[in-house]
């Protein structure tokens, strides 16, 4: 069969079900944080923690951490970090609201190529989204007052994993919502590399197993 | 034997007078084993907790000190009846109103709020004996929140605070008899007739812990002493020793210590609320004063030996241990003996008319514990322990049975170093008590820390009291002067460590340094001053001579230990604000110049750059206020 023939191949009931449930980890993941960062110094044993959600930036030790981190960068003249100055916080909820319709459509209509475009339109987002993060990061690290009381030499904050920053551990690591979306587009990958797989044995068979379950469906 | 050797031998023996007290018991190796143990008892190593607080009072100092068990490592200083600069306290408008015209107090018993009969957590209250003051501590922040007095008509407040077992009143009696109300003259010559001692209910609210006097009893001018609260069968009442009995004035040490025995009043608490209730009495000095013998049943007096100091109840409330300093023994009241004397009358006269109950028919033991017997505490193993003042020594003893083998019931015996006041057992006066610790408060300590001076510390001992005896394991100094104390095991509360900004009610905090600014209202200049690591804005406050400054300082951080202090120099002003507080001080710009402002309290990297300029311009220089 050609590719656009199997594109225009419709999924099982099982498949549909299987989107439909991932498509629901994207609202879950609404509701989880996206990243967290968290800072050890000697006199912190505790941690100063900030955790990001799709919507919200959420301070440890109820918020008060998100000021505490603000203190702190101050002295090193990096600006204050607000929610507001977060487009995200606004386009990633829409987006993932977006990626929902587009999965009951796909649960719906449930052509391969509904799913072909379900995946790719998420790893944009998802890469774009990573990038963008990435690039605040970088911002915040670079963008340093020079009338500062101390003067670092420009850095980017760890994006994932451990980085030694003055008197400061600081870790940062993706969050159980990122793991959530991270399982939306693994599941439906995998269902895609199934459905390819199922294709790719059929007709190396010769044998019309679409048709046949077409028919039977 | 010649005669010339007989002499020779009686001049060895005569000439040998120790150089030092021999040690009793062994020595060597078994004192370093038992060292070794009592430092591995008592080493909390760096980082970790201590089991409970010890609340002890500061005595004369005014203050509340907090220490922990079994470190014995003082923690905190709680300011109560004295300013502490150290925390700012008694600068700012709220707590400089809360003193008053005092600048200092006399701290003897704290007592912390029960529920049942055990400690809540939730507040601790403490006397104030020479301004006949009581003053409540907030648990949650470990600050004075009201400070009640002086109380009306009262004077010498000892015999406070011991709150009742579900922390309905705080019970207060006067040490010093006056005319009443204060401020009545009466020769001394009339002490016998014109001079009233008063006990007083001291209502406390279950919801705020707010503190008013409820009722007054007026009493024959003896010197009322210390007081316990019962549990259980004897929940309604609560007992005081007294001295001076004889209604002497002049030399007391004499006068008062002629008869051999005192008293022991009776005090049905809950029957003088209802009388209160029902309007008996009349208000003198604003306080509702009720005169014993118009309420049947509400106090009895019960002879005790002689000039007794110690007042307390054991755990199950049903037996009263009263110790006359003066009288080798303490002495054992029943209480269900105590309620039938009552009942039936059992009476051998009365004073004013305040009936005498029968020492026999309510006595049940005399424990010969030893000299001096002053307070006694108990443990959750059926021991009591009495501190012996004369002796230097706690005396440990068996709570029963009391079948007239009063010898027997003493068990132990530990020397303490030296003259012991107060004694605390863990937990030691509830329903029940934790057991394990006691710390000897000792009145002197004559040398046996590092030398500093004449002016020397009291020393604070921690003992062991698990089984049948008594080790000393460690020894601490502590401020002037510790009187009582109250042991808390550590995990009933849980403070708070910043003040969330949520809870801040005051309309002048500010949480951003573009709220801070100056404003004039004709003569009164209002600055709303924002610190936080590492400034102050404004850092620049310009007044007119002779203006009225009102500053309000706000401590924007909500990270814990970012405290942040507002010290004027030249102004005599140190406050010091906690995350998320605010605290007000009010002062007339009456000297001209510039003054700095700084943090007193270190913050952080830059907190030698937290600070900025008070300029008072010279009268007559123009009305304008900078602002920055």
């Amino acid at each position: 069969m050609s590719l656009t023939g199997w594109l225009e191949q419709v999924l099982s009931p099982r498949a549909r079900i299987i989107v439909l449930g991932a498509g629901a980890l994207l609202l879950v993941a609404l509701w989880f944080p996206l990243w967290e960062i968290t800072m050890f110094a000697q006199m912190f044993p505790e941690g100063i923690r900030m955790w990001v959600y799709p919507y919200k930036l959420v301070g440890g030790k109820g918020g008060a951490d998100l000021a505490g981190i603000n203190i702190l960068n101050h002295y090193i003249g990096m600006r204050a970090i607000h929610e507001a100055d977060f487009p995200e916080m606004k386009f990633i909820p829409f987006a993932l609201g977006l990626f929902f319709l587009l999965t009951l459509r796909t649960a719906i209509f449930a052509r391969i190529h509904h799913l072909v475009d379900l995946l790719v339109l998420f790893i944009y987002f998802g890469l774009f989204s990573l990038g963008a993060f990435i690039y605040r990061m970088y911002s915040f690290g670079h963008q340093l007052d020079p009338g500062a009381p101390f003067k670092v030499a420009p850095f980017t904050p760890p994006i994932f994993g451990h980085q030694h920053i003055a008197n400061f551990d600081v870790y940062s690591y993706p969050g159980t919502g990122t793991y959530l979306l991270g399982a939306f587009a693994l599941i439906l990958g995998l269902l895609l590399a199934v459905e390819a797989r199922r294709e790719w044995a059929a007709s190396r068979s010769k044998t019309p197993v679409r048709a046949e379950r077409a028919v039977l469906a | 034997m010649s005669r010339r050797l007989v002499l020779l031998a009686v001049l060895t023996v005569a000439a040998c007078a120790p150089e030092s007290q021999p040690e009793a018991g062994g020595g060597g190796g078994g004192r370093l084993a038992d060292a070794r143990e009592a430092a591995q008892r008592t080493f909390v190593e760096p980082g970790k907790l201590d089991e409970y607080y010890l609340f002890y009072s500061g005595g004369h100092s005014g203050q509340v000190y907090v220490a922990g068990i079994p470190s014995m490592r003082h923690i905190a200083t709680i300011p109560v009846f004295a300013p502490y600069p150290g925390t700012g306290y008694g600068f700012d408008e709220e707590s400089k109103k809360m003193l008053g015209e005092f600048t200092w107090g006399d701290v003897h018993h704290p007592s912390l709020s029960k529920k049942a009969g055990d400690y809540d957590g939730r507040w601790l209250f403490v006397n104030d004996n020479a301004n006949n003051r009581l003053a409540r501590i907030d648990l949650r922040d470990f600050k004075t929140k009201q400070i009640l007095g002086p109380i009306a008509n009262s004077s010498g407040n000892h015999g406070s605070a011991f709150v009742t077992e579900n922390t309905e009143y705080a019970l207060v009696a006067s040490r010093f008899s006056i005319p009443i109300p204060r401020g009545t003259y009466a020769p001394l010559s009339r002490y016998a007739t014109d001079y009233h001692g008063v006990v007083s209910g001291i209502a406390i609210d279950s919801t705020t812990g707010t503190m008013t006097v409820g009722w007054q009893i007026v009493t024959p001018p003896f010197n009322w002493d210390l007081a316990a609260t019962g549990h259980d069968i004897s929940g309604d009442w609560a007992v005081w020793s007294s001295y001076n009995t004889e209604r002497a004035t002049g030399r007391l040490e004499v006068t008062a210590s002629q008869r051999d025995r005192d008293y022991m009043a009776f005090v049905n608490w809950r029957k003088a609320t209802a009388a209160a209730a029902a309007g008996k009495g009349k208000i003198i000095g604003g306080v509702r004063v009720m005169d014993p013998r118009e309420i049947p049943g509400v106090m009895y007096l019960v002879p005790l030996a002689k000039s007794p100091h110690g007042a307390d109840f054991t755990p199950d409330g049903r037996y009263v241990v009263g110790s006359g300093k003066l009288a080798p023994y303490t002495t054992v009241f029943d209480f269900e003996k105590f309620l039938k004397a009552a009942e039936s009358n059992d009476t051998t006269g009365s004073e004013e008319g305040i009936p005498v109950l029968r020492f026999e028919s309510i006595k049940v033991a005399e424990v010969p514990v030893g000299l001096g017997p002053l307070h006694t505490q108990f443990d959750d193993e059926g021991y009591a322990y009495t501190s012996l003042f004369i002796e230097s020594a706690v005396a440990k003893w068996k709570l029963g049975p009391f079948d007239g083998h009063d010898s027997s019931l003493v068990v132990a015996k530990i020397p303490v170093h030296f003259s012991v006041g107060h004694i605390v057992a863990a937990g030691g006066d509830t329903r029940h008590p934790y057991g394990k610790y006691l710390v000897s408060m000792n009145k002197l300590s004559k040398g046996r820390h590092l030398n500093v001076g004449p002016s020397q510390p009291e020393s604070s001992q921690l003992i062991d009291i698990t089984g049948t005896g008594m080790k000393m394991i460690y020894e601490a100094y502590s401020e002037p002067e510790p009187h009582f104390a109250q042991v808390l095991k550590a995990d009933l509360i849980t403070p708070i460590e910043v003040y969330p900004k949520a809870e801040n009610k005051d309309p002048n905090a500010i949480w951003a340094a573009e709220d801070g600014k100056v404003t004039r209202r004709g003569k009164t200049v209002e600055a709303k001053i924002y610190s936080i690591r590492s400034y102050f804005a404004p850092s620049e406050v310009e007044v007119q001579q002779g203006d009225s400054v009102i500053f309000h300082v706000t401590n924007g951080e909500q990270e814990r230990d970012m405290l942040h202090g507002f010290g004027i120099a030249g102004y005599n002003i140190n406050v010091v604000t906690d995350p998320g507080e605010t605290k007000t001080i009010r002062l007339k710009a009456d000297k001209p110049g510039v003054w700095p402002f700084y943090c007193t309290n270190f913050c952080s990297a830059m907190h030698q750059e937290m600070q900025g300029y008070f300029l008072v311009r010279p009268a007559g220089a123009g009305t304008d206020v900078a602002q920055r």
